[in-house]
């Protein structure tokens, strides 16, 4: 059998089990499967960058899929025009404030020959005070606009198909941030820095209400794609539906779904047809040169950080565009929500399962894995039934192993994980 | 007066609980940096291998509440930290033996061993939640204060109380014992130095017959009390969440980078280190201010550098300035 052949029949199979759950269980669940598939897939080909090309462990893939959702917050929302002039200008000037101080500071590091730890300690020290000086009373300010409701900036009001692009750039400019100081170090520090870093922006977006509103969650979020009760209200739409002989309430919803797969299907095939172009340039053999000997590489005249910085960019702009479309199709921005096993470890599974190095593997593992990731759960469920169908009715045992069921999922991802490193280590799809 | 009232509130809220949070997460660095020092990779198992212990430990002492044993005033917890040492020791070695050792013979890459290892993590994370669940649990019993804030008043006829928890007391006594018996078993007993021989070369102390089998048998063992020591000091101090446990990850991996990595006297201090950082900035110091500045000068604000939300920011700066500014961290560590 030949590789195209399997890897045909390797992505035939995985979209098998979502037709068979559309079959078997509601084609609204399959389409669920299928959307966030496809966003898994893109977040899986950022890692795949990262770590496939060029060999850099980043495990703060949360941090920047929260930042691409954070990309369309402040780009669709409407802005909240009582809380930009209760405090607006003064929160700006008060980061500008805080990111000049810091550039201050790095520029008295490299430039001052003596006494630099002092000088450096002073500049961040008066920097901080009058940051916060600046910053404290614009937030309170704007936290106290109707707060049930508002209580943050807004956003700027644009498409939200622009927050898309917005949420990309928000997660580079972290990327550029946390490469250029922990790049250059051995792996594992990248490692704890980026997962450091992840928390961190985590935290900012929970606690920074006048930004994201925090735990009280942006909801509302501008749609792409035309709402369920717009379809339901066109005769047109009604009309075909029962010419179909379908229910328009269901098949409404549907229709939504398959809008935004076509739009993420689009934004996958063009990341996609992207990826391979510059894998097989002159620019992804340099890569892979770097990967896999960084010193030869050097002795070649590469300057090994600066490749790994811009790939390091790159891999993380697609995490935050991906991350961006997620919180377009949740139509919410919930900071509460984001778990370092659920966006950061499980898409490391996905890549090493679909076969890291292989832009294709990754998206296959995207797929796959989160098919398992949902399908599981219910799994788990009637397993754990067989499994105490013997049982008495009320014995504590077979209550604790039915609610229990759910963390089953948890489980499965980390045998799964350790089988394919064991057996199959290159992924279902490897490396050319 | 004034000037012991300061001093009994920094006491109370900034080095007390600074210096038992300081021992915890310097038991947790010790172990990654004795996986780190003899294995040779970084394991992100290790919040939750902490968690799985400290699981253990829990149900045990559910178990010995519900039989009537105690040792009041000390907490039961202490009377099941035995059997939780010995069952996690089971599952690392049953871990090894499955997983790492196949990694291990072939002389996989240590960035292969992590990647095992975030798969060793989702299992144990999904274990620990199959079986306690997610949510937060207490297991702490026995007296709560040694020293009783209302008590200490009425004693010394300060305004400031001064609180010292059973736990704190515990955490901080356990931690020195334990310490000091790690330390003796590392620089006396033979199988210590054979350990640190096989840390420091691998190839020599191979060739001076060294048994490695033996050698990472032990580390487990001994990685397996520390994780769980820890654990379950933390979660009677604070309260026992498998999420939380997860999370300490990033201070205790700080805390053994910043000490440098493999260096056990670097993980205490880098430990130590990384508590009093992130308690001292994110305690609102209105109160020690207002005892020792006139009042014209008293403060408005809290005095709180950075929310307590904060808290993962603070570890992680100091870790980047080490890193920047002395990349094998304070005591020389092994990583380059």
């Amino acid at each position: 059998m030949t590789p195209a052949i399997k890897n045909t029949a390797l992505f035939a199979l995985v979209f098998g089990l979502i037709l068979a759950t559309g079959f078997l269980q509601s084609w609204n669940v399959a389409l669920g499967i299928l959307n966030m598939g496809l966003i898994s897939a893109i977040m899986a080909l950022g890692v795949n960058m990262q770590w496939g090309y060029a060999g850099l462990f980043n495990v703060g893939v949360m941090g920047f899929v929260a930042l691409g959702g954070l990309g369309v917050v402040i780009t669709s929302m409407a802005p909240v025009g009582e809380a930009w002039a209760a405090g607006g200008l003064r929160v700006i000037v008060a980061l500008l404030t805080g990111a000049g101080t810091i550039a201050a500071a790095i520029l008295a590091w490299k430039r001052l020959k003596r006494h630099r730890g002092l000088a450096v300690t002073a500049i961040l020290v008066v920097g901080f005070f009058v940051y916060r000086w600046l910053f404290d009373p614009a937030v309170a300010a704007i936290e106290a606009v109707n707060p049930a409701r508002e209580g943050y900036l807004g956003g700027l009001g644009l498409p939200v198909l622009l927050g898309w692009v917005v949420g990309g750039l928000l997660a580079a400019g972290a990327a550029w941030i946390v490469g250029k100081v922990a790049l250059g170090l051995r792996s594992d520090y990248l490692a704890i820095a980026t997962l450091g870093i992840a928390e961190i922006i985590i935290a900012v977006l929970k606690n920074e209400d006048w930004l994201s509103r925090g735990v009280k969650n942006v909801i509302g979020i501008p749609r792409p794609v035309p709402y369920e009760i717009d379809l339901q209200n066109d005769p047109g739409f009604v009309e075909r539906a029962q010419a179909w002989g379908l229910d328009p309430v269901t098949f409404s919803s549907i229709a939504v779904k398959l809008a935004y797969a076509g739009l993420f299907v689009v934004v996958l095939l063009a990341l996609v047809w992207l990826a391979e172009l510059a894998l097989n340039s002159p620019w992804g053999r340099m890569m892979r040169a770097i990967r896999d000997n960084e010193i030869a590489a050097e002795a070649m005249g590469k300057d090994v950080t600066l490749r790994h910085l811009q790939i390091f960019i790159i891999g993380s702009a697609v995490c935050g565009l991906a991350g961006a479309m997620m919180t377009t199709l949740d139509g919410q921005l919930t900071p509460g929500s984001y778990q370092p096993l659920r966006f950061t470890f499980l898409i490391w599974v996905m890549v090493i399962v679909g076969g890291s190095g292989n832009n294709w593997g990754a998206v296959l593992g995207g797929f796959l894995v989160w098919f398992l990731w949902v399908e599981v759960e219910p799994l788990g469920r009637l397993l754990m039934e067989l499994v105490t169908a013997p049982m008495p009715e009320g014995f504590w045992l077979k209550d604790h192993l039915l609610e229990s069921a759910a963390h089953m999922r948890l489980l499965t991802m980390g045998v799964i994980l350790l089988l394919v490193l064991r057996f199959s280590p290159r992924g279902l799809i490897p490396e050319r | 007066m004034d000037l012991l009232n300061a001093i009994v509130a920094l006491l109370n809220f900034v080095i007390i609980p600074a210096t038992a949070y300081g021992a915890q997460l310097a038991l947790g660095a010790l172990g990654v940096t004795m996986i780190y020092g003899i294995l040779r990779f970084s394991n992100f198992a290790h919040g939750d291998t902490m968690a799985f212990g400290t699981m253990v430990t829990v149900l045990m002492t559910w178990a010995l509440q519900g039989w009537g044993v105690s040792i009041a005033p000390l907490p039961t917890a202490l009377l099941a930290l035995p059997v939780g040492i010995v069952v996690t020791a089971a599952l690392l070695l049953g871990t090894d033996r499955v997983v790492y050792r196949f990694y291990r013979a072939r002389k996989a890459k240590p960035v292969v061993l992590v990647i095992v290892s975030m798969g060793v993590m989702f299992i144990m994370n999904g274990l620990v939640r199959f079986i306690i669940g997610p949510d937060d649990q207490r297991f702490a019993d026995g007296a709560r204060f040694v020293i009783n804030a209302r008590e200490f008043k009425q004693w010394s006829g300060l305004d400031e109380g001064l609180a010292l928890r059973t736990s704190q007391a515990i955490t901080i006594v356990t931690a020195v014992i334990v310490v000091a018996l790690l330390f003796w078993f590392l620089m006396r007993t033979r199988t210590g130095k054979s350990m640190r021989a096989f840390s420091d070369n691998e190839d020599l102390a191979l060739l001076s017959g060294i048994n490695p089998d033996r050698v990472v048998t032990i580390t487990w063992m001994i990685v397996a009390a520390l994780a769980t020591v820890a654990g379950v000091l933390y979660g009677l101090d604070k309260s026992f969440k498998p999420f939380t446990y997860f999370q300490l990850l990033l201070p205790i991996f700080a805390s053994a980078i910043v000490g440098g990595l493999g260096s056990p006297v670097g993980a205490i201090a880098g430990g130590f280190l990384i508590a009093f950082s992130e308690v001292t900035v994110t305690y609102a110091f209105k109160k020690v201010a207002g005892y020792l500045l006139p009042e014209a000068l008293e403060p408005e604000g809290l005095l709180q550098l950075l929310s307590t939300d904060y808290k993962f920011a603070v570890s992680f700066a100091i870790l980047i300035i080490v890193l920047l500014v002395r990349p094998t961290g304070l005591f020389r560590g092994k990583a380059v």
